[in-house]
């Protein structure tokens, strides 16, 4: 037995004293600071124990992680939504999250449906777009089954302009439509006249200016843009200073040169200067196109989707297909803007979760220390952050350095198992949504992936497996 | 409600700064809101709309506004002299380093002690199953101390362990000295050429414990816990513990501890010994001696007879006596008309069994919570009748308290019980040292003893105390300084249980002696 031949070392799970014991003896022990996985759910604990170190679950993670780290993501231009959006129906809304039915959406998302009702003119007042809406006669389906993505309530409809990203070596696209700034927005559920109105700029004004540039200059690279970011204080998710102003710099030049009048530029430079976040709709089209790329590896336990519907949070597991694992939105613990506070706020919300499934966002915290004070952390924080991740991910991202770590890759790929055994729950930066439709922001922090889903992605994974 | 405001002129601080400080203002007793903000048009709007802010303000976007609202004048001053102290305070230092996750799981163990090769898992019953499950697939060997493990996840466990070349001791496994390092509960004996594989941990401690007092050593001590001789787990631990100690060079002689297995077990655990190409003492507490037959094969009574045997066979000449007793040790002359009876009160189980099974054999009728042979149930275990021998490790004792190994206080307030019983004549105890056990069991039972000596001799009686101590002078608790505490509190000490029971039955029961 090879028990009699190494040197014995222990690793104890249970009474601190045998270790301690253990090591008085002249032996080596390390106490595990061990709790129950899942959170006592005996079914999930079990489950997890027959994934462990399983090899064909760690076969196909290693495929699942390759074909992420492979993706190679070129913002290539823009379109409109029903004619680039795989499976995008003439009276169909797309919404962030999974699957949710009129009913049981929160405030944000029913306000941004009426929103876009009133945009595609299938109504002329919010009362008639919201009888529409609960009529059944419009089809309600998550971004994510369109491989697009979106922040907050997430709402794509048919004529709304989208960003094309495509990832070659898959060849394959995915999907984002355009920020349009802080205060009242459509993605927050305002729907008055002046966002819809802005709307319309931006799909007859500004997106054409875009589509322009893009023709000028051929298709950009995303992930070194994000790699430059990240080295500027961005994570990508709740901080995209630094992307939004690298991207406006190349953009600038295809405008001046594709021929568009001046005036027009000039409004499109002007938009896009104004709003920090202009990049984050990128960051996430570019984040779904190297998940997608991870997706349906039988028995995968790499997390291919985080995404919140402010009421539901999901995931998808590579393994699992495009099933849905749920539990309920956790509300965000935040700082939140002068006069609101955690009363106000809705819960966990939008699709931009998948910037932390892609190991950016709250992965990469190490790369914007700034972000850490959302929950009052210093930047000794935003490091424990990432390198927390670390024990939840299948490996690092050699494309995504962190020069406080020693310019080491961002922890990526999710394991489920890895969650459910540590307790260790994803971070997620994230901004707050007023609960009713329309007050658009009222703060940011940093929230968790609640382990539930996590637990129920496991045990579902496991009961598709035979025994080995 | 008042308000005050203040301006900080050409007073830059990033917006999530300024969202943490007045969330610490807003949290002030006294204050209901509290904005911290730059001064731009977009922040005034807000805060006027949010009714915040009545009227203009002489501040522009490179400036710093507090706005604060409160109960009265003083509260307000108060809070904006501690957000004038916040906006100058000096950032926390930075600890250097990043703060390390500590190993939440056994993969994170691994990962940080590569060498590992062994799990100890003590967590509750419902989850031991699991991470044994989860060291064993990390290729992890398994000491599972828990108990409550159900017995198809204990077959499971160890059938995939089997098939790994990897071993589960236990569930239930209490004791195993693996390379020198004693696990669980277990003491430090010294390194040497005996094997020893036990379903007991308390027959495990007392085996290595003699083997060590008369001279020789343990080569390995292997657990199998108290569920593996039984019928549907079939013996996976203990034909692995055999094979591997009959393929280990270090080990010349094995010892085998358990209470009689199931018939076929017994037959195949016996068929392997008698290949093992090496001496295997069998200990099987109770069987009949000649079920254990064949080459190799050398059948043990008690556990001291296996220790002496498996020496005997090391050595190749019986070692002297472990130490006799004076003759002194068993005089009655002491005892009262109506002192008759032993009282054994056990923290171990295996001693308890083991007592039971000698006194029975002598003495007619016996009674225990956990009878064996031909000994009686004890209706009610809080009271003693005739010879009344306890576990009080057992379930009916320490639901809700700490093992009587640790804990001492139930059996305190039994020898007290028994020693104010006129029809007691010897209490008998047990001792047992190592790691695990109380730091100092002499001298949390000495005082007891010696209280209850002055106790019963008020009332003209002298109950006599025999006892053994499990452990040797290398364990934290020192033998022979425990010993010493003992003896000076009057207990009449054997060098183990058999010999103990044994004194035991000389000074209550004197004519029945011979028969045993």
């Amino acid at each position: 037995m090879k028990l009699f031949t190494d040197a014995l070392q222990v690793l104890n799970v249970g009474l601190s004293s045998f270790a301690d014991s253990i090591g008085e003896a002249g032996g080596t022990a390390l106490q595990i600071e061990w709790t129950p996985p899942a959170q006592g759910d005996r079914a999930a604990g079990t489950a997890l124990a027959q994934l462990v170190n399983r090899p064909d679950v760690e076969a196909a993670n290693r495929q699942a992680f390759a074909a992420y780290l492979a993706a190679q993501p070129v913002l290539e231009g823009v379109g409109v939504a029903c004619d680039v959006l795989p499976g995008m129906g003439a009276r169909m809304i797309l919404h962030a999250g999974p699957p949710i039915a009129w009913e049981r959406m929160c405030g944000p998302m029913q306000g941004a449906i009426v929103g876009a009702i009133l945009l595609e003119g299938w109504a002329d007042k919010p009362q008639a777009a919201a009888a529409l809406a609960a009529s059944g006669k419009i089809a309600f389906d998550p971004c994510h089954h369109h491989a697009a993505v979106g922040p907050m309530a997430g709402v794509i409809s048919p004529s709304m302009p989208v960003w094309i990203v495509r990832d070659p070596t898959h060849a394959h696209r995915t999907f984002c439509n355009f920020n349009e700034g802080l205060g009242k927005a459509l993605r927050f559920g305002a729907n008055g006249k002046d966002v819809i109105e802005r709307l319309r700029w931006m799909a007859s004004e500004l997106t054409p200016v875009l589509a322009a540039a893009l023709a000028v200059l051929g298709p950009i690279e995303i992930k070194p843009l994000i790699a430059q970011a990240l080295h500027m204080g961005d994570e990508v998710h709740n901080r995209n200073a630094a992307a939004s102003s690298l991207l406006l710099k190349r953009l600038v030049t295809g405008m001046l040169k594709s021929g568009e009048a001046r005036a027009r530029i000039a409004s499109a430079v002007e938009f896009i200067a104004g709003n920090d976040h202009f990049f984050l709709n990128i960051s996430m089209a570019a984040c779904k196109a190297m998940l997608d790329a991870a997706r349906g590896v039988p028995a995968s336990s790499m997390v291919t989707a985080m995404a919140r519907n402010g009421v539901d949070f999901g995931i998808q597991l590579s393994g699992t297909g495009n099933r849905w694992f749920t539990a309920p939105a956790p509300v965000v613990d935040g700082l939140y803007f002068a006069g609101y506070s955690i009363a106000d706020a809705a819960p966990d919300l939008g699709d931009s979760a998948i910037t932390e499934t892609a190991g950016l966002g709250g992965f990469a915290m190490a790369a914007a220390p700034a972000i850490v004070k959302f929950v009052g952390g210093t930047s000794d924080d935003a490091l424990a952050n990432t390198a927390s991740m670390g024990h939840v991910t299948l490996g690092q991202n050699p494309a995504f350095t962190l020069p406080p770590m020693n310019f080491a890759g961002t922890p990526a790929g999710i394991d489920a198992r890895k969650v459910v055994d540590t307790s260790l729950l994803p971070v997620i930066n994230t901004g707050i949504a007023h609960k009713e439709a329309g007050i658009g922001q009222i703060g940011a922090g940093i929230t968790h992936a609640p382990l539930a889903c996590f637990a129920a992605a496991v045990t579902a994974l496991a009961r598709g497996l035979t025994a080995t | 409600m008042p308000s005050v405001t203040k301006v900080f002129r050409n007073f830059y601080r990033d917006s999530v700064s300024l969202m943490q400080l007045s969330a610490r203002l807003a949290k002030l007793p006294g204050l209901s809101q509290a904005s911290a903000v730059m001064a731009s048009e977009n922040n005034l709007a807000l805060l006027r709309e949010a009714g915040q802010l009545a009227g203009a303000v002489d501040a522009g976007p490179n400036d710093l506004l507090i706005v604060l609202t409160g109960d009265d004048a003083p509260t307000l001053e108060a809070a904006m002299t501690e957000a004038e102290a916040a906006l100058y305070e000096k950032p926390r230092s930075g600890g250097g380093g990043v703060r390390q996750e500590p190993p939440r799981s056994l993969e994170m163990g691994l990962a940080a002690l590569p060498a590992a090769s062994l799990a100890l898992i003590s967590t509750p019953g419902d989850y031991a199953a699991a991470e044994a499950m989860k060291a064993l697939r990390l290729g992890l060997n398994v000491l599972l101390f828990s108990d409550n493990v159900a017995i198809a996840d204990e077959i499971e466990l160890k059938r995939y362990a089997e098939s790994r070349d990897l071993i589960v001791m236990g569930p239930d496994c209490g004791t195993a000295i693996i390379n020198g390092i004693p696990l669980g509960f277990a003491n430090v004996v010294r390194r040497g050429a005996i094997g020893v594989v036990g379903a007991s941990g308390t027959g495990l401690q007392q085996v290595t414990c003699l083997i060590d007092r008369l001279g020789q050593g343990v080569a390995q001590a292997i657990g199998t816990g108290g569920h593996d001789l039984h019928g549907d787990v079939g013996g996976i631990s203990m034909l692995q513990g055999l094979r591997a100690l009959a393929a280990d060079p270090t080990t010349r002689v094995i010892v085998l501890i358990s209470k009689p297995p199931a018939a076929a077990v017994a037959a195949r655990v016996l068929a392997t010994a008698r290949d093992a190409g090496k001496p295997v003492v069998v200990n099987f507490l109770g069987a009949d001696p000649g079920s254990i037959r064949g080459p190799n094969l050398h059948p043990a009574k008690t556990l001291e007879d296996a220790a002496v045997t498996a020496v005997t066979l090391l050595e190749g000449r019986t070692p002297p006596a472990l130490e006799s007793h004076a003759a002194a040790a068993a005089d009655r002359s002491g005892l009262a008309a109506g002192q008759r009876f032993v009282r054994g009160l056990y923290s171990g189980g295996t001693f308890c069994f083991e007592a039971t099974m000698l006194l029975a054999e002598a003495l007619a009728p016996v009674y225990s919570n956990t009878p064996v042979g031909t000994a009686k149930s004890l209706e009610d275990v809080w009271r003693s009748r005739g010879n009344t021998l306890l576990d009080l490790g057992d379930d009916v004792f320490t639901r809700g308290r700490p093992h009587p190994m640790i804990d001492h206080r139930l059996r305190n307030d039994r020898i007290l019980a028994e020693a104010a019983d006129p029809e007691t004549a010897v209490i008998l105890l047990d001792v047992v040292l190592g790691y695990g056990s109380h730091r100092d069991p002499a001298g949390e039972m000495a005082p007891v003893i010696e209280a209850a000596r002055r106790t019963a001799a008020r009332a003209g009686r002298q109950p006599i105390f025999v006892g053994f101590v499990c452990g040797t002078d290398n364990d934290p608790q020192s033998l022979a300084r425990q010993r010493a505490r003992l003896t000076e509190a009057g207990m009449r000490l054997a060098p183990s249980n058999a010999q103990a029971v044994r004194l035991a039955m000389a000074i209550a029961a004197p004519g029945e002696v011979r028969r045993s």
